[in-house]
């Protein structure tokens, strides 16, 4: 437990004082449905570009990836670097523009209107499971650092956080978030960004921590032709199809706690903009979590560093990387700022997911299925009586979590379940215009079906793991990507051959929804350095060095 | 949205950054005088660059720059359009 003065206190009470002021200052300028749901599209595309980011950078983005690193290595780092960004360019370039311009409040609503309601009413239920099930876990992992750092009570400490939430999200709606997400942007970079300065400093530097790392933890592609010569156990297909094709893709392009901050820009070209904005911080993150998951693993196996992982009934505890370092290099006064940090990434990861599920409930369930002509005032009601119930719902499914011996395995297979068959259906419905309502619904019925069937195959022994990864030596990481790439494929297949054989929608009701159909949306005029195709570009040329400079 | 001017999100991102800034500096103040704090790598690393020992200072001075930075224009700006 670390040692807690009343200056680090102070800091942490401050954190907590200073959300809950701005839910109250940012309420009352948010009266209608689109102010609560939308932000009132007005952001720019920084403000918009950092809450995307920011919604993403969750409990198992800080504690999550930093321990995975302890425990992988390198390979980690593709869940950054091709992992995200050229999903997220593609979400730019390609996808922005339909969902900006149609005008919708969420994913689901697309999915109404570009094929049919029951596709849009599978989804979304699917998807508010999601956001529900995701933020138990932040509230779970916040609640773990509390009371294994802090020694708080297991129960007050969720609650309390469950309850800051709350308040913050109901009285602001999207904008409270984004506000905090922003605001916890900042807290992370400058409350952990100093544990990796200070372990660089103590170790030596870049190349001395590289110099004590072996190949199999330490390169990210050359050791990628057989799965036995890296940390994780995967190959660069698995990596490239699983991870960098449909786990990627599905999560970027189509996850609504993402796309919704984008479509809270003000004006297309902010919202092409906001993921290529991202794009730039999510590739500079590694050096927080990859280069902290490193030193912790170079300093842990020197005994004379005295650095240790936690351990709990014999069992080492990857996840408490992070937080050690922070119990090794942060004196009186930082430990606050590092604690708060944390805490800021749960919160702004919880509130992401509830203010997406807010929407999705009132605008996809709701709406949709239950009360379809009320008023804007009473829309904005159910969205605010939404985030308690889903905040309490959070707390049952942070016990449920609590109850699992992995996290990463739970969460895995959740977005392997939505996300990657939703890609499948996405993508063939933004681009061939003969996919019909039938071929989309069973498409998603059977991608998910089977995505979990896989799961629990796998994990009951009921079929060998390496059937579905092609290698007999794969880690369960390995599973999850190429899981997700089975899931991918058997939705887009069943798509396809159920269209063959069922009525497509008119084409004049295809309007603006499929790419074909669609006249080229006009954008507001900039010079052609901040076009987002162009600073897109930009991106991908880190991308590339990046990778080269870690082959 | 409501008519009624808001104060920019920068102005936030500042008032958290000055105001944690100083707390955490004037902490490093005070280890100058009174060299207590011992975190386990001052502890197993004596031999160690001071600044570990007091990072507090210079990094609060950071922080704090970057909030003044966020905040001041945020608030000129709120000013001028009210």
């Amino acid at each position: 437990m670390l040692h807690i003065s009343w200056v680090d206190w102070s800091v942490i009470a401050l954190y907590f004082v200073f959300v809950i002021g701005i839910g109250i200052y940012l309420r009352k300028f948010t009266s209608t449905g689109e102010d609560f749901f939308l932000a009132g599209r007005r952001n720019s595309s920084w403000i918009a570009g950092l809450a995307f980011l920011s919604a993403n950078m969750g409990a198992l983005e800080l504690l999550g990836m930093t321990g995975n690193t302890f425990e992988y290595g390198m390979y980690v780092a593709h869940f950054y670097w091709i992992g995200a960004i050229p999903a997220m360019l593609f979400l730019a370039v390609y996808m922005m523009p339909f969902y900006y311009s149609s005008k919708i409040h969420s994913v689901p609503g697309y999915l109404k209107l570009r094929f049919d309601e029951k596709t849009r009413v599978l989804n979304a239920i699917s998807f508010a499971l999601m956001t529900l099930l995701v933020s138990g876990i932040n509230l779970y992992a916040m609640a773990l650092v509390l009371r294994t750092f802090l020694g708080w009570n297991w129960d007050a400490c969720m609650w309390a956080s469950a309850v800051t939430v709350a308040a913050y999200v109901t009285m602001g709606g999207l904008m409270s978030a984004i506000f905090t997400e922003i605001i916890q942007f900042f807290l992370i970079w400058f409350g952990l960004m100093l544990a990796s300065i200070m372990g660089l400093i103590e170790i030596g530097g870049w190349k001395a921590i590289f110099a004590r790392i072996p190949d199999s933890m330490g390169k990210l592609w050359s050791t990628s032709a057989d799965p036995s010569l890296n940390g994780m156990h995967v190959t660069w297909m698995g990596i490239v199809l699983g991870l960098g094709f449909v786990l990627s893709f599905g999560y970027w392009t189509t996850d609504f706690l993402v796309v919704q901050r984008a479509l809270s820009a003000k004006n297309l070209r902010s919202a092409r903009m906001t993921p290529v904005i991202a794009s730039f911080f999510k590739m500079a993150l590694p050096f927080i979590v990859i280069m902290g998951g490193l030193i912790a693993w170079v300093l842990a196996r020197d005994p004379s560093s005295g650095f240790k992982l936690l351990v709990d009934n014999g069992q080492v505890r990857y996840d408490s990387a992070l937080p050690m370092l922070l119990a090794r290099y942060y004196p009186e006064g930082l430990i606050g700022l590092g604690v708060t940090a944390l805490l800021a990434g749960f919160m702004a990861g919880q509130a992401g997911n509830i203010s997406a599920f807010n929407t999705v409930w009132t605008y996809d369930i709701y709406k949709s299925v239950i009360k379809k002509n009320a008023s804007d005032k009473h829309y904005v009601w159910m969205g605010r009586v939404a985030t308690i119930a889903g905040i309490l719902i959070s707390i049952v499914t942070a016990y449920w979590a609590k109850s699992f011996p992995s996290i990463m395995d739970y969460m895995q297979a959740i977005f392997s379940w939505v996300n990657a068959p939703l890609f499948a259906t996405m993508l063939l419905g933004m681009f061939v215009v003969w996919i019909t309502p039938n071929g989309a619904f069973w498409g998603l019925v059977a991608g998910m079906v089977s995505s979990f069937t896989l799961f629990i195959l796998v994990k009951f022994d009921l079929i060998s793991r390496s059937l579905i990864t092609l290698s007999n030596n794969a880690s369960p990481m390995a599973a999850n990507f190429w899981r997700a790439w089975w899931a991918w494929l058997i939705c887009f297949s069943v798509t396809i051959i159920v269209s063959f054989f069922t009525k497509p929608r008119p084409r004049e009701e295809l309007v603006g929804l499929v790419k074909r159909m669609t006249p080229i949306a006009k954008e507001e005029d900039a010079p052609f350095y901040k076009k987002p195709a162009v600073v897109a570009v930009f991106s991908l040329i880190i991308l590339v060095v990046l990778n080269l400079l870690f082959w | 949205m409501s008519e009624k001017k808001m104060l920019s999100i920068w102005f936030f991102v500042g008032l958290m950054l000055t105001v944690l800034g100083l707390m955490v500096t004037l902490t490093g103040v005070n280890y100058l005088f009174h060299p207590q704090n011992q975190t386990p790598v001052t502890l197993v690393h004596q031999h160690l660059w001071w600044g570990l020992r007091n990072p507090n200072l210079w990094w609060g001075a950071i922080m704090l720059v970057g909030g003044l930075l966020f905040l001041i224009p945020a608030y000129i700006h709120y000013r001028a359009e009210r």
